[in-house]
């Protein structure tokens, strides 16, 4: 940590990485999705359309994974106040909030067939809305200030509360469901997924875990760059 | 502990004296409840089922619309950095802030909105477990309210940011304020409810001052 701490290291050792990384991905992305839409079998209830499964649960766990990233980040540039974890947690909020719609999206294509909506109010559903909602709110926050250095340090407190409260929410709209509508159609049939399903969805699941890795280091080295450029415009024009 | 007192009864007497607190919420509200039967139709039976959810909705709404008050007036004209330079820790500044939010806005909204449950039907029955439910679910959503009112502190137009900030956080206060209102007072689950919503608020009780503070740290430095 203390070493990649260092901008310029980090920047060095980053164009090492990010083309092993890219290709790692690639590599990852074409055997994942050979496995899950060519070599797994289709399910015996739901057909073919269980191969939205493969992209749909990694991209649901990135959603998840992304906010915890972005939340450490936050905590460790409020504790150490290092310019590069802002920079960490600034960057990983669009990539978690497209992953998230991502498994929105997907989650409703395959709800059609499945469950015949488009949408329900499921627990998991309101939930992963409810994240979405935290990613585009701590979006705007940098967006809303002008001052970069403000907006970190307000941008770390709402991904702060934002992590108190996902579990939270979790909790209560699993109450409120259970409340409503008893488990129905909505939960996926219980018995455990054969190892045919299961290795596609893992290897899925490494392929997003990289593109997600090379996406953020790639726009970490951006937004230090956009950074410089700021800096060198600003000292131009005689600003400090 | 004498700060703390002074500030919150100054804040207090501030936003009695001024236009917009509670008299404005509560007007709000009214407005509210007059466009809810145009919107969705005057049958006795639809209103009656959909009052106490609509009534938690008209809550919320009037304590989001009145959060810029809380910090912007004082952050601007410099008492912040003022209070924030003394020995009072801003931790017990921005608790002050969101307590005297609920009692000026919260408090009288709650106790008054169950009876203007009447207007849209509203079970005699429901009233005081919807106004028992919507006490401390007040105080949470003021708690809450305040994060997103210090953040956004400086903003001179914040528009939608605070809504946006705050609503996914009242995701639980809603659900068991909800549930804890809307069931007979006896049953389990909806007790059980009110239990769940007494801890939130109490959640939002340690986490408000914490994270208000570090909001507006962030604007002083």
């Amino acid at each position: 940590m203390q070493v990649l701490a260092n901008p310029h290291r980090f920047q060095i050792i980053s164009r090492v990485v990010l083309p092993w990384l890219w290709s790692f991905t690639v590599v990852a992305f074409m055997l994942g999705l050979y496995l899950a839409l060519g070599a797994s079998p289709p399910d015996y209830q739901q057909g073919e359309t269980v191969r939205i499964m493969y992209v749909h649960v990694p991209a649901a766990w990135m959603a998840l994974f992304i906010y915890v990233v972005m939340a450490l980040a936050s905590a460790i540039a409020l504790i150490f106040r290092h310019p590069l974890a802002d920079a960490a947690a600034k960057t990983a909020a669009p990539l978690g909030a497209v992953f998230c719609f991502l498994a929105l999206a997907t989650g409703s294509i395959w709800g059609k067939p499945m469950w015949g909506t488009w949408w329900a109010w499921d627990a998991r559903l309101t939930s992963m809305f409810v994240l979405m909602l935290l990613y585009l709110g701590y979006m705007a926050v940098w967006r809303a200030f002008d001052d970069p250095h403000r907006a970190a340090g307000l941008a770390r407190v709402v991904a702060l509360v934002g992590v108190i409260n996902i579990p939270i929410v979790k909790f209560s709209v699993a109450w409120w469901n259970t409340l409503h509508q008893p488990a129905s159609i909505i939960k996926m049939a219980g018995p455990a997924v054969d190892p045919s399903m299961l290795w596609p969805l893992l290897v899925m699941a490494l392929a997003y875990t990289l593109l997600f890795l090379a996406l953020h280091l790639t726009a970490i080295m951006t937004e230090i760059a956009a950074r410089k450029t700021r800096a060198r415009v600003l000292k131009s024009v005689g600003g400090t | 502990m004498n700060g703390f007192r002074a500030i919150l009864v100054r804040d207090i007497r501030l936003s009695l004296r001024q236009a917009g607190g509670a008299g404005a919420a509560l007007a709000f509200m009214l407005a509210f409840l007059v466009l809810i039967p145009l919107a969705i139709g005057p049958d006795q039976a639809t209103l009656s089922l959909l009052a106490p959810g609509l009534l938690w909705i008209s809550l919320l709404l009037a304590v989001l619309l009145t959060t810029d008050r809380m910090f912007q007036q004082d952050y601007e004209d410099g008492t912040l950095d003022l209070f924030n330079a003394v020995t009072l820790p801003l931790e017990l500044n921005c608790l002050a802030k969101a307590l005297t939010h609920w009692l000026t806005v919260g408090l009288p909204l709650a106790l008054i909105s169950p009876l203007l449950g009447v207007l849209l039907n509203l079970e005699a029955s429901m009233i005081a477990p919807l106004m028992l439910a919507m006490v401390p679910g007040s105080l949470a959503l003021s708690l809450l309210a305040s994060i997103g009112g210090a953040v956004t502190a400086g903003l001179r137009r914040g528009g939608l940011l605070v809504p946006l900030l705050v609503l996914p956080l009242y995701v639980p206060v809603l659900i068991f304020g909800f549930s804890a209102s809307s069931g007979e007072a006896s049953s389990s689950s909806s007790s059980s409810a009110y239990l769940v919503l007494l801890a939130v608020t109490l959640i939002a009780f340690v986490v408000q001052p914490w994270a208000s503070a570090a909001a507006l740290r962030a604007y002083f430095q």
